[in-house]
Formats: structure tokens, C-alpha cells, sequence
């Protein structure tokens, strides 16, 4: 009996000592962090995306505590739900986040492009890009090994046909696609309606119609038709300026080849 | 201080911990994180260092423990509960430090640390040293090499992992079943090392 008060006792003092250790540890080398941090930092979604421009949700959250004047609308997956409890959370005025969607500037899918070799390398984009700028014709277009859809948190990529689609709905704008892609296809758009053009090659005309029946072949049809001036044909590519374009869709109408578009992400306000 | 013979010993156990006898490709112990956090190669470098870290602490803590209180007062049996107790006490205190002195190392280990406190390995190394008789500094040779194992393991295995990434297996073995495929070979392929160690300084 004595042996296992013995026992006890024993691991009871050890114990004792491990909790005494510690207590006085933790009073003595307490460090002060600010409890609305971890309030801030609860309000966020936590996706660590860094589309707020800051180390993901903690070094937002931290920045708003400690800079003043800190845009609370910064987080775009979070959208104006969370701006709003971040406002409330500091007690400042809310501004409204704005919405944003991804576009992918290529349609050149199975159907209108080919391929120049068969790739069986590493399958990203990044890797096939090396390797003569991949294996579609056109060295501008989307490569469709899905490297963008890899990178988005919420699933909202799709490769179809060849070439990345986004799905708007889904879509948080957090901007790590376009971050990701090598031939910088994506471009992020505010949640109104957009005339796009959906190609990205800067080659000539002719040689852009050689390997793509959608691509831009720099005609400037577009730029006679713009009653407002809004499009200008640089580099061989059709350039809509969204500032100055009213969204008439006359370009739509006189572009031959069919490759500037209606985006109509207003949908994704609904 | 230290003999020729001394110096053979301590790199036999050195070289036999990190190949031979490699915590998790051979004994099988600290699977969860291997699976776990072995996805991203900084990942799995920062779990290794930390886990190196808290081996070597654990056993120095551990060792004089068992010698000194245990031991003479024939409580030998209680080891187990002691040594969790006392590692568990220890990765508290040394958060706690990190985080007053060395902001910057707490933040780079600061997820792993908690998650090591009661981890097989970890414990599995302070059992087995005082099992295999070993004295303080073979001790704590014997858990740097471990440590170095588990790190070695870790950094091989997030290799192996990045490419089943991009690889494209059955549907049915994706995700889980071809990552358990996976770490079974890299298992089959350490069983090679078996009596390098010995060998190697003889």
C-alpha cells in the first residue's frame, strides 16, 4: 500500500512542479496581444488568400488593429458581409467592398485551335509553357492543363474543350488565378456588365488566324464602329478601355471573327 | 574526453538512428504527422526541424528524470506517464519562451510545436533510449538522429508526394490509398539500410 501512496506522491510532485514551472513562466513572460486581433481575425473567411494584399487573414487582421486608416472593404472573398462586421467590429464607417470576377481573355478551344505537338511532359501549364510555349498552336493561348484551377480556393475553374472557364457564381475575385497563369489570360472585372475581348495574342493578323479560329486579328473594325472611343487595336489586339465603353455591343456585332463578348457579371449580384 | 571507441559508438547510433532504425519508415511511429503535414516541402521541413528540436529536449529533460527520480525509488514502471507528463509540461514552457524571446522562431514553428507535445515518436525515443541502455550523451545522440530521421523522412516523402499530385492514379486509389502505397515503398526502400550502420565503422 505504502509502495503505490509512494508512487503517487511521487508523480503528484512532479507534476506539481511541471504546473508551478509553468505558471510562472507564462506570468513572467506574458505577452500582450491585443484581444481585438483574434476578434478581427474571426470575422474573416480565412482563406489565406492574400488577395487583401496583406500575409493572408492574420496579417490583415493585424494591419486593421494596428494602422489606422486601413480600408476595411480590402477582403474580396469575404465581400461587404464581412466589411460590414469589420466596420462595426473598429466602430468605423462601412464601405462597401467591390465584387469582383475572374475572365479567362481566350476562347480558343478544341474546336477553333491544334496542337503542334503532343505534350506528355509534367502536367502544368507552367511546365508545358517552357517547352516552345506549350502545345497549342497559338504561343498566347490558354494552355488548359489547369494550373489556375489548381490555385483557385473555391473550385470555380473549369477546364472545358481545352481552355480554363470560370464560373462567376462561384467565383470570390480573389485574383490568385491570374496570379498563377503563365501566359497572363485572367483578368479581374468588377461585377457589372463588360464587353470583352476574348483573345490575347499580339501576333499578326495572319499568322493569328493560321492557328486560331477565334483569335483577334487586329482588323480595327471594332475601333471604327466604337461610337465612344473606347477601343484601340494595339499590338495587333482589339484593347476595350472600361472606362469609356457604354456597353452599346455594336463591337460585338461588327467584329468578324465573333471574339469580342458579352460578360455580363452583373448575374453574380443576384 | 571523448575515446576513439567512444566517438565509433556514438556514430554507429547516429547513423543507425537516422537510416536503420528510422522512427517512421521503420518502427512506424509518428505516422500522423508524416501523412499529415508532409503535403508542401516548407511544411514538412519546418515540422522536421521543430520535431528535432523537441527529440533532443524531450530526452535531456527525460533521461535524468528516469536516472535520478525513477530509478532509485523503484518507479521504473511509471515511466510512461511520467515522460508524457513531463515532455507535454516542457513544449508548453518552451512556446511560452519562444514566444517572449524569439518571435520570429515561434511563428515559424508555432503551428507544429502543440501538435508534437504528445506525438509517438517523440515519446517513443525517450522510452527507447533508456530501453536500449544508453547513457545521457548517447542518448541524446541517438534522439538528434532521430530527429534527422524523421526529417529525412519528411522531406523524401513530400517529394514523393508532389509528384503523385500531378500523377493520375485509378479512381479508387486516389487521395488516401495511393499516398499509404506510396509511403510503403519509401518504407521497403529504407529496409535496405539494414546493418549498414555497423558495418560502415567496423
Amino acid at each position: 500500500m505504502t509502495e503505490i501512496i509512494f508512487a503517487i506522491v511521487v508523480v503528484a510532485a512532479i507534476g506539481l512542479i511541471c504546473g508551478l514551472i509553468l505558471v510562472i513562466a507564462s506570468k513572467f513572460m506574458e505577452v500582450k496581444e491585443d484581444s481585438r486581433i483574434s476578434e478581427v481575425r474571426e470575422c474573416l473567411p480565412g482563406a489565406n488568400c492574400g488577395a487583401c494584399g496583406f500575409t493572408g487573414c492574420d496579417g490583415y487582421a493585424k494591419a486593421l488593429i494596428e494602422t489606422e486608416g486601413t480600408p476595411t472593404n480590402l477582403c474580396t472573398p469575404g465581400g461587404s458581409d464581412t466589411a460590414k462586421k469589420i466596420a462595426e467590429k473598429l466602430g468605423v464607417e462601412f464601405a462597401d467592398t467591390e465584387k469582383a470576377v475572374a475572365y479567362v481573355h481566350c476562347h480558343g478551344d478544341c474546336s477553333a485551335t491544334k496542337v503542334k505537338f503532343n505534350y506528355e511532359g509534367i502536367s502544368t501549364c507552367a511546365g508545358a509553357k517552357m517547352l516552345f510555349s506549350g502545345n497549342w498552336a497559338c504561343p498566347h493561348s490558354c494552355i488548359g492543363l489547369g494550373d489556375c484551377a489548381l490555385a483557385c480556393p473555391s473550385n470555380a475553374i473549369l477546364i472545358r474543350d481545352g481552355i480554363a472557364h470560370v464560373d462567376p457564381h462561384k467565383c470570390t475575385g480573389c485574383g490568385l488565378c491570374s496570379k498563377t497563369c503563365p501566359n497572363s489570360l485572367i483578368t479581374l472585372y468588377s461585377a457589372s456588365k463588360h464587353i470583352v475581348v476574348a483573345c490575347n495574342s499580339t501576333d499578326k493578323g495572319a499568322v493569328t488566324r493560321n492557328v486560331c479560329t477565334n483569335g483577334c486579328i487586329g482588323c480595327k473594325k471594332c475601333e471604327k464602329t466604337c461610337p465612344s472611343g473606347a477601343i484601340s487595336v494595339q499590338d495587333n489586339l482589339a484593347r476595350i478601355d472600361s472606362e469609356k465603353c457604354t456597353a452599346c455591343e455594336l463591337c460585338v456585332e461588327a467584329c468578324p471573327i465573333g471574339c469580342i463578348k458579352i460578360a455580363d457579371f452583373a448575374v453574380i449580384n443576384s | 574526453m571523448f575515446t576513439p571507441e567512444m566517438l565509433k559508438s556514438l556514430a554507429v547510433i547516429l547513423v543507425s538512428s537516422v537510416l536503420v532504425n528510422n522512427y517512421v519508415l521503420n518502427k512506424f511511429l509518428g505516422i500522423c504527422p508524416f501523412l499529415g503535414v508532409s503535403k508542401k516541402l516548407d511544411q514538412a521541413t519546418g515540422m522536421g526541424l521543430a520535431v528535432i528540436f523537441v527529440m533532443l529536449a524531450a530526452t535531456a529533460a527525460t533521461w535524468p528524470i528516469y536516472t535520478y527520480i525513477l530509478l532509485p525509488n523503484k518507479l521504473a514502471y511509471m515511466q510512461t506517464i511520467v515522460f508524457i507528463l513531463v515532455i507535454a509540461a516542457l513544449v508548453q514552457f518552451v512556446e511560452i519562451v519562444l514566444k517572449k524571446y524569439i518571435p520570429s522562431l515561434h511563428k515559424s514553428l508555432g503551428v507544429y510545436l502543440p501538435l508534437i507535445t504528445t506525438n509517438c515518436a517523440v515519446l517513443g525515443v525517450a522510452i527507447n533510449n533508456i530501453n536500449d541502455g544508453y547513457t545521457f550523451i548517447e542518448s541524446m545522440v541517438s534522439s538528434l538522429g532521430c530527429g534527422l530521421g524523421f526529417l529525412l523522412a519528411m522531406v523524401i516523402f513530400s517529394g514523393v508526394r508532389s509528384r503523385l499530385e500531378n500523377s493520375n492514379p485509378p479512381e479508387s486509389f486516389k487521395g488516401l490509398p495511393i499516398t499509404l502505397v506510396a509511403a510503403a515503398i519509401v518504407s521497403l526502400a529504407f529496409f535496405g539500410f539494414a546493418g549498414v550502420a555497423e558495418n560502415l565503422f567496423a
